[in-house]
């Protein structure tokens, strides 16, 4: 098991968690999007999700239920595209009813993550991005004592504008700091609506909380996302957003978003 | 899945399991004979305590979803209060979400502590008829995470059905965390000696929500809790200005409509986004006092109507039959 989780990650570059306490915040649609745009920027790109009782990423990039092969060296993950430059492991791809309730307590999460984290067979990646159940529980202390073995760069927080939402990440913050995670930066997701109609911007889930928030712990902003509902059905059908809306200021918030992140992964 | 002591071996298979004190794993921890007594196998005595406790309790609520971020404790907290309008009945909202308790800041009691009084933890008073009582009240700062594995937090659940002084009541609301996980089968076990009215759904319109949400009605089935309805949240926005409409969140599969009717629930109504209800639950507020005329606080009354039937007709169906 070791020797596996040595030979499965020795060749992933970087390792970047993305992490809220807040649930619905949007950790799995940034996860996607990041994904994308770095893969856009001509990187490899791996995603493991492990939100066990609601996996989303299979959905947002439209893999559907494929099989999942079994190598020497472990699970191979699932590949979007012919040049094998984004690769996907969920646990939603090894249940046999998607709407079947995973009914786990704690300790059989730590075990399953266990195996995900060091049986998947990665092979080369720039970046890995691990997707992560909202709170700061089984799943979180589980994926940090099995990956902290390899490497884990750092975590990227997000959260919605409202204090409702920033009152959660800043106990996550603490989580960060518990355990010993970098934190890359904090992301704004559904900060304002633009209307489609006559262009008024509401601010549907406040303003600002994000920023204040990083100001306030003294951690890197890196931007926020607007609501936007192009993205929302582009998650919701599992289309490439940054190759569909190359024009729309959602695409530029999160390309820069992801540029941001890749300068602070080389330097670091 | 029974409980896992803090200080069990990688593969305890649970103390309440048949294999408990008589497997590999068993060997050499420190619960081994206990667990080969069969003692631990026992029902928690717990249970028949938070039964007899609750007997008080006239109706039981749970708010569930499999997603997160769609509204549960929003939810939670303006039901209470519409419940508690009616000054002749008394409301308790339980917040079991352990690593993200919300409720403090959405019913104004931030920064406030619990109390201990002869008969237990005293919970939180927001009016005379309305209490509340979360995990927030009890920690430090607000900076303080509660990094706790699930038997830790399915403790805290126990002590928060059996220790707290939540006295004679009409409603009593459980607020929970997203998922199908310890906090949800810890509430439903502790709760087993008594009876639960049902669970109310939380779920926004999106596909990518409702895959999440159809687990939890699984879980429901799979623990034969009742399903009260489902609440249908960010659905849809007037814009402020122009007043037309957009689907912010949108439903592609024909959202929480379609699914009740696939699965066979009644949908107990669809409330729009609005600035206003964010901006209520970060002050504090109730959004239901603050703009009673607004298009979603009109959706919140109906629905808060439909639970309530229910219940009553819960109550006299089961006097019928009895």
């Amino acid at each position: 098991m070791e020797q596996n989780n040595e030979s499965n990650l020795a060749q992933v570059r970087h390792v970047v968690l993305v992490l809220s306490g807040k649930g619905g915040v949007g950790k799995s649609t940034i996860t996607t999007e990041l994904a994308l745009a770095l893969r856009h920027a001509g990187k490899k790109v791996g995603i493991l999700d492990v939100d066990l009782c609601g996996p989303s990423i299979p959905r947002m990039l439209s893999m559907g239920r494929p099989d999942v092969h079994q190598c020497d060296s472990g699970w191979v993950p699932v590949y979007t595209d012919a040049q094998k430059s984004l690769a996907l492991m969920s646990i939603g791809f090894l249940l046999e009813d998607p709407d079947e309730a995973v009914v786990w307590r704690g300790p059989k999460k730590t075990a399953m993550i266990g195996q995900f984290v060091s049986d998947v067979a990665w092979g080369e990646l720039d970046v890995l991005l691990v997707d992560t159940p909202p709170g700061t529980s089984d799943e979180h202390l589980a994926v940090l004592e099995n990956l902290k073995k390899h490497r884990v760069d750092g975590a990227i927080l997000v959260t919605t504008p409202q204090a409702v939402s920033t009152g959660d990440v800043r106990r996550e913050i603490t989580f960060c700091k518990k355990t010993g995670v970098r934190i890359l930066g904090i992301v704004e997701n559904m900060s304002g609506f633009v209307c489609p109609h006559c262009s008024e911007c509401s601010n549907i889930f406040s303003k600002g909380g994000g920023e204040e928030l990083a100001k306030m712990t003294g951690s890197v902003f890196l931007g926020s996302v607007p609501l936007d509902p192009l993205l929302s059905t582009s998650i919701e059908d599992g289309k490439d957003f940054i190759q569909s809306f190359p024009d729309s200021a959602t695409f530029s918030a999160i390309s820069s978003i992801s540029q941001t992140l890749l300068d602070s992964l080389q330097t670091a | 899945m029974a409980d896992v002591p803090d200080n069990a071996p990688e593969h305890c298979p649970g103390t309440q399991s048949e294999q408990a004190g008589k497997t590999s794993s068993c060997q050499g921890c420190p619960n081994q004979k206990i667990c080969a007594s069969g003692a631990t196998k026992a029902p928690d005595p717990a249970i028949a305590e938070i039964g007899e406790k609750l007997s008080i309790v006239k109706h039981k609520i749970l708010v569930l979803s499999g997603k997160g971020g769609v509204g549960k404790s929003t939810f939670s907290a303006h039901l209470a209060h519409a419940l508690a309008s009616d000054g002749t009945k008394e409301v308790a909202l339980l917040d079991v979400d352990i690593c993200g308790p919300s409720i403090p800041r959405i019913m104004g009691l931030e920064g406030e502590q619990v109390h201990q009084s002869g008969s237990g933890w005293s919970p939180v008073y927001v009016e005379d008829n309305l209490a509340v009582m979360s995990i927030g009240f009890l920690l430090g700062s607000l900076d303080d995470a509660v990094i706790w594995r699930g038997p830790k937090k399915n403790g805290m659940i126990k002590q928060f059905l059996r220790d707290v002084d939540w006295g004679e009541l009409d409603y009593l609301i459980v607020d929970t965390p997203p998922g199908t996980s310890d906090e949800h089968l810890s509430i439903v076990q502790y709760l087993s000696s008594t009876h639960v009215d049902g669970a109310v759904i939380l779920t926004t319109p999106q596909e990518v929500s409702l895959q999440d949400v159809r687990k939890e009605i699984r879980f429901c089935q799979k623990v034969k809790l009742p399903i009260i309805g489902v609440v249908e949240n960010m659905s849809g926005f007037v814009c402020p200005k122009c007043k037309n409409t957009s689907q912010i969140f949108p439903p592609t599969s024909g959202g929480a409509e379609q699914m009740c009717a696939d699965l066979n629930l009644p949908l107990l109504g669809k409330v729009p986004l609005d600035p206003r209800i964010a901006r209520s639950c970060d002050e504090g507020k109730s959004f239901l006092n603050e703009v009673p005329d607004s298009p979603a606080a009109e959706v919140y009354q109906r629905i808060v109507q439909s639970i309530q039937d229910y219940c009553s007709n819960h109550v006299t169906e089961e006097q019928s039959t009895t």
